[in-house]
């Protein structure tokens, strides 16, 4: 039965070709809108680490002593809570993350110094957020605390300096300090850059940024701190730090600390740890607001933070705005279709067919214009998702099509052109008998 | 031509009706905001930076050490001013569209209770709040012992100019003039205003804020160094930054050249509105194709409706109704359905208007953007009728005789 439907339906679409084009265009035009910015908006609203987002943690406490009633802590914390908590390993995993600009030449290569961002952090990074690596290894904890002079480097900065061959051992120069390769990255681009992100929510959506690439440099947390003191910028401070740039003991939040977790029974113990923590500094008057701890996952940290750019938001909302009045186009069109083959309905129902296989009848052809829309929308889709490649925003060469979204295409353009037939296909399915046949 | 037999014959079309009506009422309402929204970036993308920026230029220098800042200032200062055609070159740690180093809390008080906002400090040297061009609309420009030495971020107890609107929002209704504030302990007092002075980062504030500066002036030293001004004519402006660019690895074979920070202001300015750019693109794009799907929609419904009526016309035709008649019935049926669909659509727009000022810190819609969209779709429905109308038109008084 159901090919006889299909048969029918590619008859009456082949029949009045204009109204089948305006059909198909209106589902195709509302299906490549939308599924180009879903496609973008899936790709900076995912879970930028699938397998171990759920046991990630980013760690606050409120470290400003001046008293005031303030709801959440700054986004990143003080130096000294920093490394006191991180000392304390009570987490299974857990790494500080400091950044800073530092000028970098490597000696035996014919190329002038560049200024590109170093991370400096603790050795767990590496196997806390899965880094690939190409070649080498990261270090290890000892060398954290022996400030061990040694940098893993990303696959982008390995291409520039050393044509992509293995650099594992070759020295890089980071400000006046000569620091050994140990590692290289295979290419690797969290998206957004999650460890980093923080005071995002006060960009007012402006945060393309936090899908750029990763840093170039990674040495160890105290090593970096070391040889690019004075470099350093604060998130906020509660006073003016003596001197700028040196921020170890001053009265500003800086550092990031993340850690691994993983059971709830961890989460909550861990939890309590940072209380603890902070109603200790209380009482030594160093901390005003000791409730202000939090301990967010991955995904709430993301979600707090508001990471998708408004831009991105507001194209959803738009293309699908547009997909709605797309949708009532084809309803409308569909209702004319059907209704205007009243005799033949007439006809088939005299004959004997039910209500039921008019109405399915009818969502077949309307199925039908789903799937041709569907393969028009899908590549209007890869036209639109061309265009935002084209754009300078870091996110653009990310703006791909992958398998399930192609899937999705389909999906939506056959349940849109459904739901757009219920009503005509109703419609049809309900006509009067007598009164169509008489006009024939 | 009556209403009355129109709106008889469209109640027994109400579900098509509907559907169209309310197909118009969504683009209405999306058209309203989307050039709302398109009204706004324009705007954002010709703001007065109150800079004379197609003079401008800036080279930003990096990867020196403290103790050689001087000495790089010093040299800089006097190569770049070497270059033939070169005005004038001074330094000023932030650069409008370019390097963002003064956003800051100021607060009205010294115990810091009375929050005045996070403004844009631009600490200057001498002969940069010239160079900008900025216009001084009250008191008077920094003097020459305004220039003060400084350790830290600022120089404190300074004479600075803030911006208009700065004042406006920090003392109301009152002289700025003589008026302090503080930036926690260092303390300022305001000796001038001037009209417009843009912060780096314009796109990120919402309205007034993209003009809350203060210019500090200050000597060159450690902490004033190495984001270099450059004034030239805007003829000579490509010339002279490119070899002041490459003057550098001369004159400071130590500092780092960034690459992407040092251009010219109208550049820069050009890339930091490059998202918005897009964005307008996206938006014309979807106005383009709400409208093309809207005007296909009425096009097909109404030639549904031609063909389904021609024995009726016939008739018409046939008991002494013109042509005229029939082409006026379709346009006026098309008039009412579209009517309909706008005055449901400025409901939904502004509700939709509603919506986004909640999550994009957009302005209210303005009132008059509302007629403008109903004539645009009022003309998009007459424009869509027209064909199938005429059609009908010409619908021959014989097929009143025939049965179809």
């Amino acid at each position: 039965m159901f090919a006889y439907y299909l048969d029918l339906a590619f008859r009456s679409l082949k029949r009045n070709k204009v109204l089948t084009a305006l059909m198909v265009i209106a589902i195709a035009v509302g299906i490549g809108a939308s599924m180009t910015t879903l496609t973008v908006m899936r790709l900076l609203s995912g879970d930028p680490i699938p397998a171990r987002s759920a046991h990630l943690f980013y760690a606050q406490i409120d470290p400003d002593p001046t008293p005031g009633d303030r709801k959440e802590p700054y986004d990143v914390i003080d130096y000294q809570s920093a490394v006191d908590l991180w000392s304390a390993h009570r987490a299974d995993r857990q790494t500080l993350i400091i950044e800073s600009p530092v000028r970098m030449r490597a000696p035996d290569v014919n190329l002038p110094a560049t200024m590109p961002t170093m991370a400096s952090i603790t050795a767990d990074f590496f196997s806390m957020f899965d880094v690939p690596f190409q070649y080498g290894n990261g270090w290890t904890a000892e060398d954290d605390t022996k400030r061990a002079q040694v940098a893993v480097i990303s696959a982008d900065l390995n291409q520039k300096l050393f044509g992509g061959a293995n650099s594992v051992g070759r020295t890089l120069r980071l400000r006046d300090t000569d620091v050994r390769i140990i590692g290289v990255l295979k290419p690797w681009r969290p998206s957004p850059l999650f460890y980093m992100v923080a005071g995002a929510h006060y960009a007012n959506g402006d945060t393309a940024d936090l899908y750029s690439k990763t840093e170039d440099v990674f040495t160890p947390f105290f090593t970096g701190l070391e040889l690019n003191d004075g470099n350093f910028s604060q998130y906020t401070c509660w006073h003016l730090p003596d001197h700028p740039g040196h921020l170890r003991n001053s009265p500003c939040v800086w550092v990031r600390l993340w850690v691994q977790l993983g059971d709830s029974s961890k989460v909550a113990a861990y939890k309590q740890f940072l209380d603890g923590y902070a109603a200790q500094q209380k009482v030594l008057g160093r901390v005003a607001r000791p409730q202000n701890t939090r301990l967010r996952s991955l995904m709430q940290w993301l979600d707090y933070e508001g990471v998708v750019p408004s831009d991105v938001r507001l194209q959803t909302w738009l293309a699908f705005a547009f997909l709605a009045i797309c949708l009532f186009n084809t309803i409308g069109l569909l209702l004319a279709k059907f209704l205007r083959r009243g005799g033949e309905i007439g006809v088939r129902r005299a004959l004997g067919a039910t209500r039921g296989a008019v109405f399915a009848q009818c969502l077949v052809e309307a199925g039908m214009v789903g799937l041709i829309g569907g393969l028009v929308g899908w590549l209007l889709a890869l036209a639109g998702l061309w265009l935002v490649r084209q754009q300078s925003v870091p996110y653009a060469d990310l703006a791909h099509l992958d398998a399930s979204m192609f899937l999705l295409t389909f999906v939506l353009a056959i349940a849109a052109s459904l739901l757009a037939g219920v009503l005509p296909a109703l419609r049809a399915s309900r006509l009067p008998l007598g009164l169509q046949l008489k006009t024939l | 031509m009556q209403i009355q037999p129109i709106l008889a014959a469209l109640r027994r079309h109400r579900l098509a009706t509907l559907l169209i009506a309310l197909e118009i009422a969504l683009a209405c309402a999306v058209l309203c905001n989307a050039c709302f929204l398109i009204a706004n970036r324009i705007a954002l993308i010709h703001l007065d930076s109150g800079v004379d920026q197609s003079s401008l230029a800036t080279v930003q220098l990096t990867g020196y050490e403290d103790n050689q800042a001087n000495d790089l200032n010093a040299r800089v200062l006097a190569g770049f001013r070497g270059i033939p055609g070169m005005q004038s070159v001074s330094v000023l740690n932030s650069i409008p569209f370019g390097a963002r180093r003064g956003t800051a809390g100021m607060t009205l008080d010294q115990a810091g209770q009375k929050f005045g906002g996070v403004v844009e400090f631009y600490v200057g040297g001498p002969g940069s709040l010239k160079a900008l061009g900025v216009k001084l609309v009250a008191g008077r420009g920094p003097q020459m012992d305004d220039f003060q030495a400084f350790t830290g971020l600022m120089p404190n107890n300074a004479s600075v100019q803030i911006t208009r609107a700065l004042a406006n929002h920090l003392w109301p209704g009152a002289d700025p003039l003589g008026k302090t504030f503080w930036l926690g302990d260092l303390q300022y007092r305001v000796v001038g205003v001037i009209d417009h002075l843009v912060r780096p980062d314009p796109g990120g504030w919402p309205g007034d804020r993209k003009d809350w500066s203060i210019f500090v002036p200050a000597q060159t030293g450690v902490f004033l160094s190495g984001s270099y001004l450059l004034r030239a004519d805007p003829k000579d402006l490509p010339r002279v930054l490119r070899e002041a660019r490459d003057m550098v690895r001369k004159i400071a074979p130590d500092a780092v050249l960034d690459q992407e920070g040092s251009k010219a202001l109208d550049d820069l300015r050009a890339e930091g509105f490059q998202k918005d750019r897009a964005m307008i693109g996206m938006l014309v794009g979807v106005i383009a194709a709400l409208l093309l799907v809207t005007a296909l929609g009425i096009v097909g419904l109404a030639s549904f409706w031609v063909q389904q009526r021609r024995r009726q016309i016939g008739i018409r035709r046939a008991i002494g109704a013109t042509r005229n008649d029939i082409l006026r019935y379709f346009q006026i049926e098309n008039f009412l359905i579209v009517s309909g669909g706008i005055a449901l659509g400025m409901l939904l727009a502004y509700a939709l208007n509603l919506v986004l000022m909640q999550h994009y810190e957009l302005p209210r819609l303005p009132l008059y953007y509302l007629p403008i969209g109903a004539l645009i779709l009022w003309g998009l429905g007459q424009l869509a009728v027209l064909g199938p109308a005429l059609r009908a038109a010409a619908v021959s008084p014989v097929v009143a005789t025939r049965s179809v």
